[in-house]
């Protein structure tokens, strides 16, 4: 049995740790509220640019000449995975989720044959992956600077994809990011971006006879690459949000989990000094008895 | 019968303006400017930079966008764009610093004559405000 020396000493630093996880989860659960206020009232915009777009792509008369950001290059070998995780760690089972879902989605497309290239943005996602996709991730991004999330950030990751797909680095744009639900669910999302998929554009779609200046083409070639900003901007928020979520629960039970440790070896404490105490005693009494 | 309409203004992080008691209003719309007043035809155009004129039953606010997306449907009018400003906010400090940013990516070497368009309207814009 450790000494009482040796016990004291771990209970003071469990304590210790109980403290910063404490904190921690404070700090989470103040960041996660800013978070969600910030993904609640970006929802507005993607939702409204959803329905322009699809809006606009009911009215396109020439879907041959659509926008390539619409329809796709017509091939299919080469994809891009923008995988989307966190600068920071200690937030449970949150980049590992997302990461999984991702290399799942690798394997897939490397068993059939097909190219893969990778963007990661935040540190943690390319310190999973760049064990084994080290030679498939063409970008890595953080943006660990800013303070919130911002959409000039996400303008910067949309410009990057714009601009390979520009040069037909690739034919397929997928992202992967975790989807808030609650504090305790976050579910791991794979999107595809480029070309866009009409089930994605979700909304209503009005039977509105729309009066389009300049043409439709020329409309959805201007906002095509912001509504790809945009997705990445939505993506961005949910996943700050689920980030602080994953973060808080984790630390709450990592908490919990101290204070039940503290519990334990309190009560082991206890018993060694008693039992110290009460071997004290049988010496003197057995000592006083012999005389 | 009032001749009010609804605006709204979003921009990505937030809903930026929203107001029910609007009489008309003026865009830069990117083939010109376009003034809107009530029960004008469904329409989808996306702005150049210039100045938003709301006009109100006896106010007028001045916004400047750089760029943007405008729906009118059912006397709702939205403008999605992620740069927008009060002219009121604009004081001449800030205007020389986006003109000067602004003048710099005109001289950089690979820009579409769509792109030199829409920054000349920038900088006259800019210049008007100043």
């Amino acid at each position: 049995m450790a000494s009482l020396d040796d016990l004291k000493k771990r209970i003071a630093s469990v304590k210790s740790t109980q403290k910063i996880t404490k904190a921690m989860k404070m700090v989470a659960a103040a960041k996660l509220r800013r978070a969600q206020e910030g993904a609640e009232k970006g929802r507005p915009y993607s939702e409204k640019m959803n329905n322009i777009i699809l809006n606009l792509s009911n009215g396109i008369s020439d879907k041959e000449n659509a926008p390539k950001l619409l329809s796709g290059t017509g091939e299919n070998k080469i994809h891009l995975c923008v995988v989307l995780t966190s600068d920071r760690g200690l937030c449970g089972g949150f980049n590992t989720n997302i990461i999984r879902k991702a290399k799942s989605y690798f394997q897939k497309i490397l068993n059939e044959g097909k190219n893969l290239k990778i963007i990661t943005v935040g540190t943690k996602g390319y310190d999973q992956l760049k064990r084994i996709y080290k030679n498939n991730i063409i970008e890595r991004l953080s943006f660990k600077d800013s303070k919130i999330v911002n959409y000039i950030d996400a303008e910067k990751v949309s410009k990057i994809i714009i601009n390979n797909f520009e040069k037909k680095e690739f034919d397929i744009c997928t992202i992967f990011y975790n989807q808030f639900k609650n504090v305790i669910t976050q579910i791991p999302q794979e999107q595809q971006i480029i070309p866009l998929k009409a089930s994605d554009a979700e909304g209503s779609s009005s039977e509105d006879n729309y009066e389009f200046e300049p043409e439709e083409d020329e409309i959805l070639s201007n906002l095509l690459p912001k509504n790809i900003a945009t997705q990445i901007f939505k993506a961005m928020l949910e996943n700050s949000a689920s980030e602080q979520g994953s973060r808080m629960s984790a630390m709450d039970s990592a908490t919990r989990n101290a204070g039940d440790m503290v519990d334990k070896l309190t009560i082991e404490y206890n018993r060694s000094r008693q039992a110290a105490i009460t071997k004290e005693l049988i010496e003197i009494i057995s000592g006083a008895e012999s005389l | 019968m009032s001749e009010e309409f609804k605006v709204e203004i979003l921009n990505p992080e937030k809903s930026f303006l929203s107001r029910d008691d609007v009489t008309e209003i003026v865009i830069p719309a990117f083939e010109g400017e376009m003034g809107i007043l009530k029960d004008h035809i469904s329409i989808i155009s996306f702005l150049k930079p210039g100045i938003i004129k709301i006009f109100f039953k006896s106010t007028q606010e001045s916004y400047y966008v750089e760029d943007g997306i405008v729906e009118f449907k059912n006397n709702n009018l939205s403008i999605l764009t992620s740069s927008i400003f009060n002219v009121k906010d604009m004081d001449k400090h800030k205007i020389e610093k986006i003109l000067k940013k602004t003048e710099e990516d005109s001289n950089g070497s690979e820009i579409s004559d769509q792109d030199k368009y829409l920054i000349d309207q920038k900088i006259d814009t800019l210049k008007s405000l100043n």
